[in-house]
C-alpha cells in the first residue's frame, strides 16, 4: 500500500538505538541477579530500532503533514484557536519551573505556588467567583469535578432527592457525559426560537429532584442568553445550582461575569481563552471556580497564602470531593497562562474579548448573505451558518469544509450545535487580522460559486491535501489500531 | 491583536454599528461588569519576561539540588531533540484532529504512540492518551465494572495514596463501592485479597513495581481475580517494562501507567499523561480517542479518529466517559522518548535504574540506624526504615543540596520512620556515594 511515511517501526535496524546513555558506573550485575526469573520480560517489546536522526526525520516529516495556528487560519468554533505567544513557551521551559519534583520540600517550590495563588485570584476575578481550583487537567475534567463539588454541596445538606442535571439542547456533548459520569440522569431542555433557553420548557422541568444546570453563555450559537438572570433564579428557586461551561468565555473577558450572572461554579478552558496551546488535543487546564459557599467542597490540595507571606498546600479540607488528579495541576500549563494574564492584564484582556467579537460579527455580516444564519442577530466570539441552501446541489457542511482545506484554511466547526441542520460554526478570534477575514470570506464565497458551477469540484474535494477523503466506515469496521510484526 | 485602530473603524462600519458596546448589547445591563477588571498586568514582553524569570527564580529545582524523590513522578533524562521537536509548531499549535487530511502528523504520531503502549504492556489496544496515571486508572477500574456487570472493587494499598484518592472521587459517584486490600511487608497481601474476592468483584487494581518500589507477582493476583471473573486492572511504570515482565504475560485485562518518565520533565506534577490499553474484548469500552488506519479513496493510507461512537461528542449521556482533550502533546514527548530508545535502549534504561537503585539501598543500608523496610525483589525505588527522625534526616541533607526520600508518613501513619528512595539513571556512582556519605554524618 503506498504511504506518505512509513511508521517508525518499520524503519529499524536490529540493534540500532537512537539515545546515547552513560555507561554503569557502579559494580553491575545482569538483572536476573536482582530481580527472579518469574518476573522478568519473557517477550520483548518490538519497540523502533532507529538512530537519532531517523527519529528526528521521521517525526519533523509527520509534523509538516499538519496545520496548525501557526501555518494558517483556524476558525474552529468552540475550540478558541487564537495564536499562542512564542514568549509563554520559553517561560514555561525555564529550569526553575520544568525541574521542580512535586513532592520536593515547600520552601522550594515558592515562586511555583505563588504563580499558582496569583492565577486562581486571577481567574476569580476575571469570572467573578470566590475560589479555585487549579486541578481538573482539561475542560471536561473541569466540568466532572464542578459537578462532583455540586453533588457533595446537596449531600452535604443531607438533600438526596437531587438526581438530575439539565442540560440545553444546544449544549456541547461534554455536559451529558459529564452528568452521567457523576451518576446523574440528564434532562434536555430545548432552545428558543431565539436561540437561547426557553424558559417555558425549563420551568417545567425545574423541580427538588434537580441538582444543576449546565449552561455555556455565550452559548454553543454564539449568542449570548439575554434570560441568564431568570435562568438562575428559575433553578436557585427550586434549590438547584447553576454551573457555567467557560468554553466560551473568550467573549465576555471584562464585559461580563458568570458570577454576576447568577452561575455557582465555572470551569474555565486556559487552552481556550488563555492562548495556551492545545497540543494537537492537550495538555490543555480546567481550571474550576466557585462561589464562597461551595469553596468548602473544592478539590484538595489548594494552594494558600498564609499569614506570613508564605504559600503551602491546603489538605486539610473535611468536606472536600478529593482529588480529581495526582499531584496539583497541570503546571507548566498555568505558566503559559499566567504569562498571557499578565502580558495583557485587565485592560488588555477587555480589548481581546472585544476583537473576537468584533471579527465574528464583521465575518458573519460578510456571510450573511451567501450562506444562511439560523439566528440573525449579534453573535459574540463566534456564529453558526446553515449552507442548507447549498443542499439542492446535493451538497453539504461537509463538502464545504473539505473543500475549504484546498485554499489552504482549517474548516469551522461542522455539525455542532446539533439543533442547527448543516451547521458551520465559525470562531475567528481577536488575533486576526482584517485581511485574513477578508479573504476567508472571499474563499467562501468563491466556494459557494464554485457549487453552482462545477459541483464536482466541491463534492470531490479536497484536491490538493496529501490524502484526500479517507474512508471513515471502514476504519470503524475492522479496527486497525496498532502496529503488528508481521510473523 | 493585529487590526489597526482604522481597520476597527472599517469592521464597525461594516457591521453597521458606530461602537464596540453595541456588539454587547445582549448583556443585560444588570449583570454587566462595572468597572475594570481588578487584573495586574499589561506589559511589554520583556518586562513579562523579567517578572517570571523572578518567579522561577524563587524556586529551587533539581539543576541545584540532587533529588531522591520518586513516588509517581520521576527524574529522567530527556535527550535535547525531543524538546525540538514538541516546538514544531504544527504539533503543537494544532487542535484534536478532526479533519485527518491536514492532520496525519498527529495521527499517525498517535497510532505509533498506541502501538508503543501495546507493546510495553503487552495489551492488544490502547487510546491515545488520558490526563494521568490516576485517572487512567480510574478510569480503568469503571470499564472493568462495564465489562462485568458488576459494583465492587478491590484496590491494593501499595497503590499510590494518590490514585487511590482519585479512585475514590471517581468511583463512589457512579455508584462503584471501592474495598482497599492491605499489604504485608510492602506487598499486597494475597490471602487477604483471596477472601475479600467473590462474584461481586468488578476488578483487582494493583501497581507494579508498586508505591514502595516492591515487584508484585502479577500472576498470583490474576489467577486469585480470574477465578472469581473479575479483571486484573494494573497500573504500571513504563521504564520498569523494559525489564520486567509485562502485564500481558501475567494476565493483566486493563493497563494503565503514568507516560511521564519517557520525555515528560517533571514540571511540578503535570501536565503528564495516562496511558491506557487493554485485551481485544475491551475496547469498545475503552475511553477516550482512538486512531484507526485506513486508505483515501485512491488507495493511499491514512488514519483517522476511529470507533467514536463510544465519545461524548455522538452519544453524549452514554459516552463511555467524558474525556475530550487529553494530553496529545505529552504523549508525542513519550512517543519521540521511547522510539529512539528502542528495544535495546530501553533494556539499557531500564537496567540502569534498576542496578543504581540497588547500589544506592546496599549502601544505604549499611549505614548504621538504616535497614530496607520490605523484603523481595524492586525496582528503582525501595524503602529505608530509619531510626532517627526522618524530618531532620531530609533537612540535614537538604543542607547538602541533596532532597532526600518521601517521609510516608505522609500516606501511611504506620510507616512513620520511612523514607522512599528512588534512583534513575540521572544519578552517578558519585552523587550516590555522597549520599550514603551525607547520611552517614548525621548525628
Amino acid at each position: 500500500m503506498r504511504v506518505l511515511e512509513p511508521l517508525i517501526f518499520e524503519q529499524s535496524a536490529e540493534g540500532r538505538t537512537g539515545v546515547d546513555l552513560p555507561e554503569l558506573d557502579v559494580p553491575g550485575e545482569d538483572a536476573a541477579s536482582l530481580v527472579p526469573e518469574e518476573m522478568l520480560r519473557q517477550t520483548e517489546a518490538e519497540l523502533p530500532e532507529v538512530s537519532e536522526v531517523d527519529a528526528v526525520r521521521h517525526f519533523t516529516r509527520l509534523s509538516t503533514f499538519n496545520h496548525g495556528v501557526d501555518t494558517g487560519f483556524y476558525p474552529l468554533g468552540s475550540c478558541t484557536m487564537k495564536y499562542n505567544p512564542k514568549v509563554n513557551e520559553t517561560l514555561a521551559r525555564l529550569p526553575g519551573f520544568i525541574n521542580l519534583h512535586p513532592y520536593q520540600p515547600e520552601e522550594l517550590t515558592q515562586g511555583a505556588l505563588r504563580l499558582m495563588s496569583e492565577l486562581q485570584d486571577d481567574l476569580a476575578e476575571i469570572t467573578g467567583m470566590d475560589a479555585f481550583t487549579l486541578q481538573p487537567a482539561a475542560g471536561a475534567h473541569g466540568e466532572m469535578t464542578g459537578i462532583l463539588i455540586i453533588k457533595a454541596y446537596h449531600q452535604n445538606r443531607r438533600d438526596a432527592k437531587r438526581t438530575k442535571v439539565i442540560v440545553p439542547d444546544s449544549a456541547h456533548g461534554t455536559n451529558p457525559a459529564t452528568a452521567a459520569m457523576a451518576g446523574f440522569q440528564i434532562i434536555q431542555v430545548p432552545s428558543d426560537e431565539r436561540g437561547g433557553v426557553n424558559l417555558e420548557e425549563l420551568r417545567k422541568v425545574a423541580n427538588e429532584e434537580v441538582a444543576a444546570l449546565m449552561l455555556t453563555n455565550p452559548n454553543t450559537l454564539g449568542l449570548f442568553d439575554e434570560n441568564i438572570a431568570e435562568i438562575a433564579r428559575i433553578i436557585h428557586e427550586v434549590g438547584g445550582l447553576v454551573y457555567y461551561d467557560g468554553a466560551n468565555a473568550n467573549a465576555i473577558m471584562g464585559w461580563a461575569r458568570p458570577g454576576d450572572m447568577g452561575f455557582d461554579a465555572v470551569h474555565i478552558n486556559l487552552h481556550k481563552t488563555f492562548s495556551t496551546p492545545h497540543g494537537g488535543g492537550g495538555p490543555g487546564a480546567g481550571p474550576v471556580g466557585v462561589k464562597e459557599f461551595l469553596a468548602p467542597f473544592l478539590p484538595k490540595p489548594l494552594v494558600k497564602r498564609k499569614e506570613n507571606g508564605k504559600y503551602t498546600l491546603d489538605y486539610d479540607r473535611p468536606l472536600s470531593i478529593g482529588r480529581v488528579r495526582a499531584f496539583y495541576a497541570s503546571f507548566s500549563v498555568l505558566v503559559k497562562a499566567y504569562a498571557y494574564i499578565r502580558g495583557l492584564g485587565g485592560e488588555g484582556l477587555k480589548k481581546a474579548s472585544e476583537n473576537a467579537v468584533l471579527n465574528a460579527n464583521f465575518l458573519m455580516s460578510v456571510l450573511k448573505e451567501p450562506c444562511h444564519l439560523p439566528y440573525d442577530r449579534v453573535c459574540q466570539h463566534e456564529f453558526v451558518i446553515t449552507p442548507k441552501n447549498l443542499k439542492s446541489y446535493g451538497v453539504h457542511t461537509l463538502d464545504l469544509a473539505k473543500r475549504l482545506l484546498d485554499y489552504g484554511y482549517h474548516p469551522p466547526t461542522i455539525y455542532f450545535p446539533l439543533i442547527v441542520e448543516e451547521a458551520m460554526m465559525i470562531e475567528p478570534t481577536e488575533t486576526e487580522s482584517l485581511e485574513t477575514l477578508e479573504r476567508f470570506a472571499e474563499t467562501m464565497i468563491k466556494i459557494a460559486e464554485e457549487v453552482r458551477t462545477d459541483v464536482d469540484l466541491v463534492k470531490n474535494a479536497p484536491h490538493t491535501t496529501l490524502v484526500s477523503r479517507l474512508d471513515e466506515v471502514a476504519a470503524a469496521r475492522k479496527p486497525d489500531i496498532r502496529w503488528k510484526k508481521s510473523e | 491583536m493585529p487590526n489597526t485602530a482604522g481597520q476597527q473603524e472599517k469592521l464597525l462600519a461594516r457591521i453597521g454599528i458606530s461602537s464596540v458596546e453595541e456588539l454587547f448589547q445582549d448583556i443585560p445591563e444588570s449583570v454587566r461588569l462595572q468597572g475594570a477588571l481588578k487584573v495586574r498586568g499589561g506589559m511589554s514582553e520583556q518586562e513579562l519576561v523579567k517578572l517570571v524569570k523572578g518567579l522561577a527564580r524563587e524556586n529551587g529545582d533539581l539543576e541545584e539540588y540532587t533529588s531522591y524523590l520518586g513516588a509517581g513522578a520521576y527524574e529522567h533524562y530527556i535527550p535535547s531533540f525531543v524538546d525540538q521537536l514538541l516546538l514544531r509548531s504544527e504539533f503543537y499549535t494544532a487542535y484534536t484532529p478532526y479533519q485527518p487530511e491536514i492532520s496525519q502528523g498527529t495521527l499517525q504520531a498517535i497510532y505509533e504512540y498506541q502501538t508503543l503502549v501495546c507493546e510495553l504492556t503487552g495489551m492488544d489496544a490502547a487510546n491515545a492518551s488520558m490526563y494521568d496515571g490516576a485517572s487512567a486508572l480510574a478510569e480503568a477500574a469503571l470499564m472493568s465494572c462495564d465489562a462485568t456487570r458488576r459494583r465492587t472493587v478491590l484496590v491494593s494499598q501499595t497503590v499510590h495514596p494518590e490514585y487511590r484518592e482519585v479512585l475514590k472521587t471517581y468511583l463512589p459517584a457512579r455508584g462503584v463501592e471501592i474495598r482497599e486490600i492491605p499489604y504485608k511487608e510492602g506487598r499486597l497481601d494475597t490471602e487477604v485479597l483471596a477472601q475479600a474476592l467473590n462474584k461481586e468483584v468488578a476488578g483487582v487494581v494493583t501497581q507494579v513495581p508498586n508505591f514502595f518500589g516492591g515487584i508484585e507477582s502479577g500472576e498470583e493476583v490474576a489467577a486469585l481475580a480470574h477465578a472469581q471473573g473479575a479483571l486484573l486492572v494494573a497500573s504500571v511504570n513504563p521504564v520498569s517494562l523494559g525489564l520486567l515482565k509485562s502485564p500481558g504475560e501475567y494476565g493483566a485485562d486493563i493497563v494503565t501507567g503514568e507516560g511521564q518518565p519517557f520525555g515528560n520533565p517533571l514540571n511540578f506534577g503535570g501536565p503528564y499523561l495516562g496511558f491506557l490499553a487493554c485485551r481485544e474484548k475491551y475496547v469498545r469500552r475503552m475511553p477516550g480517542r482512538i486512531v484507526g488506519a485506513t486508505t483515501d479513496k485512491n488507495g493511499l493510507k491514512g488514519y483517522v479518529l476511529t470507533l467514536q461512537a463510544r465519545e461524548q461528542h455522538i452519544r453524549r449521556e452514554k459516552a463511555t466517559s467524558n474525556i475530550c482533550s487529553n494530553e496529545a502533546l505529552c504523549a508525542l514527548a513519550f512517543t519521540l522518548h521511547l522510539s529512539a530508545l528502542g528495544k535495546s535502549g530501553l533494556r539499557r534504561l531500564a537496567n540502569l535504574n534498576l542496578q543504581k537503585a540497588h547500589y544506592a539501598a546496599a549502601g544505604i543500608a549499611a549505614v548504621p540506624g538504616m535497614d530496607l523496610a520490605f523484603p523481595g525483589a524492586f525496582f528503582h525505588e525501595f524503602v529505608i526504615k530509619v531510626e532517627k527522625e526522618p524530618a531532620k534526616v531530609n533537612a540535614e541533607l537538604l543542607q547538602n543540596k541533596i532532597i532526600g526520600g518521601l517521609d510516608l508518613s505522609r500516606f501511611y501513619p504506620e510507616l512513620d520512620h520511612h523514607l522512599l528512595f528512588c534512583v534513575t539513571e540521572t544519578k552517578s556512582k558519585s552523587d550516590i556515594d555522597r549520599l550514603v556519605a551525607r547520611l552517614g554524618d548525621i548525628r
